[in-house]
């Protein structure tokens, strides 16, 4: 059985939903990681869930990016290990620099929570290798700061995962939910093992829930992690 | 009962001739980053008739009370929180001003 581990920040509110997912529904071992805690060892994935870390002050992560178990995900990271942001879990990444970028107010000024549209750009990553290239996603998104922004020199590097399309898989303007710079919703870092995705996987695992495109995340995390380390191969890309 | 506490200079902390000084530190969207909130309050200074206003951006005033040596001392340290901290230098620029 593997062992996740799902911090928690003084304000994370999807926290209990992605161990619900892992526990429940993928019947894996999960742990919540308080975020005053300094070490991460005996874990093989870390999540860092949606909410409002720190009521969002400042800028939303900033805060959360200095508590003390991020030098443990820094350090976690480096090494190798997966580390999935989700929503606010992104947010803090890009503050913390393990993801480039960053994300700044959606254009439209408002909170946008619904269902949208994203396509699967690069398959060889961890989180992502049991889909195809083009693979649609429905996912719902719920966030007031998810207008991804990366300056050009980052972009034509960028290891882009998701990008919001249309339900046939345009990528259109009409599709781009938040103003994301190139429709982007997720993106890796080059070596592959970081995810940083606005839309909640977590929240479409369960058929109850209206959807269960999100397992794919959470189903290709595991099957890459249940293969023997010797045929595990982080690619770098870029 | 009314407990109050004092710092005493030259002490534990050695801080001597400690000044206090004010510090503001203003943080704006970078120029090239569009600023959709600047140009919302844009269309409505011009539904109230004042056309006169060609371009509105909306930044953040941070306000510090400081105690240090000088204001140089207090200015770098500020500089060193702005990039750590106060601004995310991916997508704003600071002006911090000392008086």
């Amino acid at each position: 059985m593997l062992n996740f581990g799902v911090v928690v920040f003084p304000g994370s509110n999807c926290d209990h939903d992605c161990y619900h997912v892992i526990k429940h529904v993928f019947d894996q071992g999960c742990e919540f990681v308080w975020h005053e805690e300094k070490s991460l060892d005996g874990f093989d994935c870390v999540i860092l869930p949606g909410g409002f870390s720190y009521g969002d002050y400042l800028r939303t992560g900033a805060i959360a990016r200095f508590s003390p178990v991020m030098k443990s995900v820094e350090k976690f990271a480096l090494s190798g290990g997966l580390v999935l942001g989700i929503c606010n879990g992104f947010q803090i990444l890009v503050e913390a620099g393990l993801l480039p970028g960053a994300l700044m107010k959606n254009s439209s000024l408002k909170f946008v929570c619904k269902w949208v549209s994203i396509c699967v750009e690069n398959n060889d990553t961890p989180f992502t290798h049991l889909m195809k290239v083009g693979d649609i996603l429905r996912i719902p998104i719920a966030h007031g700061d998810g207008n991804y922004f990366a300056t050009p020199d980052d972009i034509k590097n960028l290891n882009v995962i998701f990008r919001y399309c249309d339900k046939e898989g345009r990528i259109t303007y009409e599709s781009n939910p938040n103003g994301s710079i190139e429709n982007i919703a997720g993106i890796c870092n080059p070596r592959g093992n970081i995810l940083g995705m606005m839309p909640h996987p977590e929240r479409c695992s369960e058929e109850i829930l209206g959807g269960e495109d999100g397992r794919l995340i959470f189903e290709s995390i595991i099957s890459w992690l249940e293969k023997p380390e010797s045929i595990r191969k982080i690619k770098t890309y870029g | 009962m009314i407990v109050r506490y004092y710092v005493t200079y030259g002490g534990k902390n050695g801080i001597t001739m400690a000044k206090e000084f004010t510090v503001k530190v203003e943080v704006k969207l970078k120029p090239v980053i569009l600023d959709p909130q600047g140009k919302t309050v844009l269309t409505a200074l011009h539904n109230l008739g004042y056309n006169e206003v060609q371009e509105t951006r909306i930044g953040k005033l941070i306000e510090m009370k400081i105690k240090d040596e000088s204001a140089e001392k207090a200015k770098e340290r500020v500089q060193e929180m702005c990039r750590k901290l106060l601004a995310n230098p991916v997508i704003e620029d600071f002006v911090i001003k000392i008086e």
